[in-house]
């Protein structure tokens, strides 16, 4: 069946609902506002997406609780957030660790955690370094043995929110996968200064802690690698939204600066380079969108497809808010206007779950072109 | 044709199908000489579907063409070649039907679509590029008809061809959008002289056209003497359509020609090229994927402005993929196949070398719209920014500074 690239009628009422929501309760002042408070998140906002609008529970199926929907729709929340930075942790807990958690094979200890987490009761992350890219080794940071957790783990995306953590360990017959409660004594989550104001990462250790686990070696590299690329696909279409705010807003703000006479957006010069944007932004959208969807229906395409969108729309996003920044001039640079929030969530994603070139390297042999030797 | 008189619960594809077969039927192609066949075919409205009855059409949806097309192709029936009579296909016919007289399209279509008579367009001059509405090849009454004097360029097919869509200025003293009228011009009067015009690659795809004082019945303007500039404006949106939109596979274009060259292992390969090579070959599946979205989304029936992105995104990939290869074959990138002055029939950007396809990829961005034309058409009517101040919109033609 031919992949479809637009947005079904129902994405757009998803859209919609999110959008109001956001509108509302999350305007880039308001963001700005919490960052200066120091406030890294906005639980409210995270409890109302989960539970009113169901945001936590997309691609989960229904009989886990979920909306039995699928990873299209986790992507056009994902690009509704992205346009608003909204401070949540919508990628560690609803897509990365909710993929690893439908990768593990049913059993009850895996279905309970899911419910919780897509019910939003709790929230999860995924214990590996956001810059982890598809197709990498599987990491050893964490040794498991005998049902316990030790080490540490640098730059984990949510961690400060999560109630329960989901940690890939190497154990004595390799890889594994482990539900940790985040409460225990001897899990250390340390918030760390995020680059990206709007998304915390923390250091997590371990010092031999009780985990239970959820997949075994046979299974648990494969579930770590399809969520971390599920990530990599969902964040091309944060990307984008990240990408269209920035655009819009640089448009609206040239339209209504003057100087020497004449609004800017009259200058050529600067009309051929919010063009050029706008084209950037057209191909994105149909590379995110078509990850989203072969990801939906696990085509044999969607690794194809991820490295494609991601590698793509890391550039996008971020060339997007280095233009926003320079193009609002002066006021650009400022703290008070919410255009660096933007510059540091598409520059720290541009390095998120892979940098393009990263992707270029696992992408290439999918597609027949090896590097040079 | 009281035999097959048009029924519209028929023009479904159904219809069409079995409408097909019947003329198949009675016109074997193998048996049937090939003009012969296509005269026939234009007959019986299996032509163009979405053309009027008695025009080669049958007034049915356009989409339904390929249904006709298909069954016409398994049959081994010949086609009218389209490549080759693509400015007749693509512009001129569209301009007709809409602007024409029923004298003028019962005399023009027919010959224009089965290939027996080459079209070719008159629009483009030294002194007009983007700027076409600046046209100054000269139109004067004479009698009943005109006498025309300019020099037009970039005219593929003007060598073959029998006719072209001729843009020229009337009223030298209207405002430049006002003092056009459009005609078709006689290829073979005594004053039209056709040159070829060579290219930077060394071939002569085009030409240019010089009229000295052609001569063309009054009977062959479309439209209203004044009024060029708007029958003008038809033909363009239809070049538009007839270069956007066909659906490619992957790697199908450029990007598929440098893979392959580098899938050879050829000297210049190195780690800082490979990268370069994936950025471009994602940028080129994503503008393919971009392409067919645009399609979903006239098929959908909500067409987007995505469409004048395509042809930007087209040009800039073709000139770095094909600036690549050159660089990855390293001392065969050195070497061109010849420079001799050659007239191709049809063009391939893809064709020949690498050398040629670097150098023909310099004109993506030239021809059909420049790169900076279709930034400011984006700028101005998908962004909604303001337009360039003018300074030529309400003074006499002759008066413009040129």
């Amino acid at each position: 069946m031919s992949p479809n690239l637009l947005y079904s009628t129902e994405e757009q009422d998803l859209r919609a609902s999110v959008r109001d929501l956001l509108t509302d309760r999350c305007p880039p002042e308001r963001v700005l506002e919490r960052c200066e408070e120091g406030e890294t998140g906005d639980p409210a906002l995270w409890h109302t997406l989960a539970t009113q609008l169901g945001a936590t529970s997309l691609h989960v199926p229904d009989e886990l609780g979920g909306q039995g929907a699928s990873v299209r729709e986790v992507a056009v929340v994902a690009e509704e957030l992205g346009r608003f930075v909204a401070p949540v942790p919508f990628l560690g807990s609803a897509v990365l660790a909710t993929s690893a958690l439908l990768g593990c094979r049913a059993g009850q200890q895996r279905d309970a955690v899911l419910a919780d987490v897509a019910a939003g009761n709790r929230t999860a992350t995924l214990v590996v370094p956001l810059s982890s890219c598809v197709g990498g080794s599987f990491p050893t940071a964490v040794r498991a043995g005998e049902g316990r957790l030790s080490g540490s783990v640098r730059t984990v995306a949510d961690g400060a929110s999560a109630d329960c953590l989901i940690v890939p360990a190497r154990g004595a017959d390799g890889p594994e996968l482990y539900v940790v409660d985040a409460a225990e004594g001897r899990v250390a989550v340390d918030a760390v200064t995020s680059f990206d104001i709007t998304r915390p990462v923390s250091d997590v250790e371990f010092d031999d802690v009780a985990g239970v686990r959820i997949a075994d070696p046979d299974l648990a590299a494969t579930v770590l690698d399809d969520a971390v690329r599920t990530g990599a696909g969902v964040l091309a279409s944060e990307q984008v939204g990240v990408a269209e705010w920035c655009l819009d807003s640089t448009v609206e703000y040239l339209k209504q600066r003057y100087q020497f006479g004449r609004a800017l957006a009259s200058y050529q010069a600067l009309k051929h380079r919010l063009a050029d944007l706008w084209y950037e932004l057209v191909v994105a959208r149909a590379a995110a969108r078509y990850a989203a969807d072969q990801l939906a229906t696990a085509s044999d395409d969607a690794p194809v497809a991820v490295g494609v969108a991601q590698s793509l729309c890391a550039r996008v996003a971020r060339h997007a808010a280095e233009e926003c920044v320079q193009l609002h001039g002066g006021i650009g640079m400022t703290w008070e206007h919410p255009a660096h929030l933007y510059l540091k969530r598409a520059k720290a994603d541009e390095i998120a779950l892979g940098s393009p070139s990263a992707h270029h390297g696992v992408l290439g042999p999918l597609v027949d072109l090896h590097p040079a030797p | 044709m009281s035999e097959s008189v048009t029924d519209t619960a028929e023009l479904d594809a159904e219809g069409l199908r079995s409408r097909t077969r019947e003329f198949l039927a009675s016109n074997d192609p193998a048996t049937t000489d090939r003009g012969e066949f296509l005269r026939a075919r234009f007959d019986a409205g299996l032509a163009w579907v979405h053309y009027p009855e008695g025009l080669g059409g049958l007034g049915a949806p356009r989409a339904l063409q390929s249904v006709v097309d298909a069954e016409l192709e398994a049959a081994g029936a010949p086609d009218n070649e389209p490549s080759r009579i693509g400015i007749g296909l693509g512009m001129a016919a569209p301009t007709i039907l809409a602007f024409g007289t029923d004298e003028q399209k019962q005399r023009f279509l027919r010959p224009l679509w089965t290939g027996d008579e080459v079209w070719c367009q008159l629009f483009s001059e030294p002194g007009a590029g983007s700027d076409l509405a600046s046209v100054g090849t000269r139109a004067e009454r004479e009698g009943d008809g005109w006498r025309v004097t300019g020099q037009k360029v970039w005219t593929s097919s003007a060598h073959n061809a029998r006719w072209a869509i001729l843009l020229t200025r009337t009223d030298p003293d209207a405002p430049k959008h006002k003092g056009m009228s459009y005609f078709v011009c006689d290829m073979t009067d005594p004053g039209v002289e056709v040159r070829p015009l060579r290219q930077i690659t060394g071939e002569a795809e085009f030409n240019e056209v010089f009229l000295n004082e052609a001569w063309i019945p009054d009977s062959n303007r479309l439209g209203e003497v004044g009024e060029g500039w708007r029958v003008a404006q038809t033909t363009l949106m239809n070049e538009r359509v007839a270069i956007g939109g066909r659906p490619m596979p992957r790697e199908g274009g450029m990007s598929g020609v440098v893979a392959d060259t580098w899938r050879k292992r050829p000297e210049g390969a190195d780690a800082a090229t490979y990268d370069r090579l994936m950025a471009l070959w994602v940028e080129a599946e994503a503008l393919r994927l971009a392409g067919k979205r645009l399609g979903q989304q006239l098929a959908a029936g909500s067409p987007g402005p995505e469409g004048s992105a395509m042809k930007l995104g087209f040009a800039r990939l073709s000139q770095e993929l094909s600036g690549l290869e050159l660089e990855l074959l390293g001392q065969e990138g050195l070497r061109y196949d010849d420079w001799s002055l050659r007239r191709p029939e049809t063009v391939n950007f893809t064709g020949r070398t690498a050398g040629y396809r670097y150098l023909r990829a310099k004109g993506n961005s030239i021809e059909g719209g420049t790169s900076e034309v279709l930034r400011n058409i984006i700028a101005e009517r998908v962004l909604g920014l303001p337009a360039e101040a003018r300074a030529d919109k309400d003074v006499p033609w002759k008066d413009l500074p040129r």
